[in-house]
């Protein structure tokens, strides 16, 4: 006889998530509070850029910062020092990404009352958060110009879970035979409804472009 | 990478059916794993050792994986084509307008219980 029962389930591992991550976009929109998750890979500016543009945008809105990595909160502390917004540090003990509880569990730690947008600052990495979706209002991603302009062709999934992408460092584009143009074809090509903005976090420049766009996301949900 | 996630999630999702099936011990979890998913099996099934062995349902139970190989459609002129091979771009028209049909999957088949 058949020592073994089969039971059947046929289901994928991302339902459970997929679920979570809807509800708590759900409560979210209701609350009013706009969530934006910021992904890239390591070293391409996601807290300076995010720096200069909170402080764009922090008389015209309420913003908390909620930052991602596997260790340490220098990410969180330079944000509250350069800013004086809400920031808080989450740890995601060694994993590669976050996903819709875990976001969840991080937004509890905010004080949400008078908030209009929070930023995720995801873990960096370009392969594993582009799966697992948080619960985000809006995904968006920054390519800084040393990564090289082929990013997207290696990267599929990521370009094409982003409704933005911002290159960053491009005053350093000569020294590293970075062409926009072709960045740009590559990006559309995985995500032909993709916005692209080029800035360069450190001199400012194309940063009131992605606060703009970022402001008018706010305003469009809370609506 | 991120296999560890995935195994956490594919244990939450085998404690949840062992349950409203009223079973205590499982042997097997029989994956669907689609060739351009993004999971390494190899990986995934040293960390399912690693996580499984510490839950009194899934301890020494094995991870079964099938994979499904990645088929693209091409809009254009119909065709179906090797995904891994080709990539986005249909290699019979050329055209980039084609979209994965299968391959991406990251699947819980089914799960194997001790008949007794």
């Amino acid at each position: 006889m058949e020592q073994i029962k089969i039971i059947e389930i046929k289901k994928s591992v991302f339902a459970e998530n997929d679920k979570d991550a809807d509800a708590l976009r759900q409560e979210l929109k209701s609350r009013g509070v706009f969530l934006l998750n910021l992904m890239s890979a390591p070293g391409s500016g996601k807290t300076t850029t995010l720096i200069k543009t909170i402080n764009l945008l922090k008389d015209m809105l309420r913003i908390a910062v909620m930052e991602a990595d596997i260790d340490s909160d220098v990410d969180a502390v330079k944000i509250k020092e350069a800013t004086g917004i809400q920031s808080i540090q989450l740890h995601t003990g060694g994993m590669c990404h976050l996903d819709a509880e875990m976001t969840r569990q991080g937004l509890d730690n905010l004080d949400l009352k008078d908030v209009d947008l929070v930023i995720l600052e995801n873990v960096g990495n370009l392969v594993c958060p582009a799966e697992f979706d948080t619960g985000s209002a809006c995904n968006a991603m920054i390519l800084s110009v040393p990564e090289g302009h082929d990013k997207p062709l290696k990267y599929p999934l990521m370009f094409s879970v982003c409704d933005l992408v911002v290159i960053n460092k491009m005053d350093v584009a000569p020294y590293f035979d970075f062409d926009l143009d072709k960045c740009k074809e590559y990006i559309h090509m995985r995500n032909p409804k993709a916005r692209v903005i080029p800035i360069c976090a450190k001199t400012g420049e194309g940063v009131e472009s992605f606060a703009e766009w970022l402001q008018k996301q706010v305003i469009d949900w809370k609506n | 990478m991120h296999e560890l996630g995935i195994v956490f999630y594919i244990i939450r999702d085998v404690k949840q059916a062992a349950e409203s099936n009223n079973v205590s011990k499982v042997s097997a979890v029989v994956m669907n794993i689609g060739e351009v998913s993004t999971v390494v099996p190899e990986y995934l099934t040293d960390c399912w050792r690693w996580a499984a062995d510490k839950e009194p349902l899934l301890k020494g139970s094995e991870l079964k994986i099938i994979p499904v190989p990645a088929v693209t459609h091409c809009q254009d002129c119909g065709k179906e084509y090797e995904t891994v091979r080709y990539g986005k771009t249909c290699p019979y028209c050329s055209s980039g307008n084609t979209f994965l049909l299968q391959g991406n999957e990251i699947e819980i088949k089914e799960i194997e219980v001790p008949n007794n």
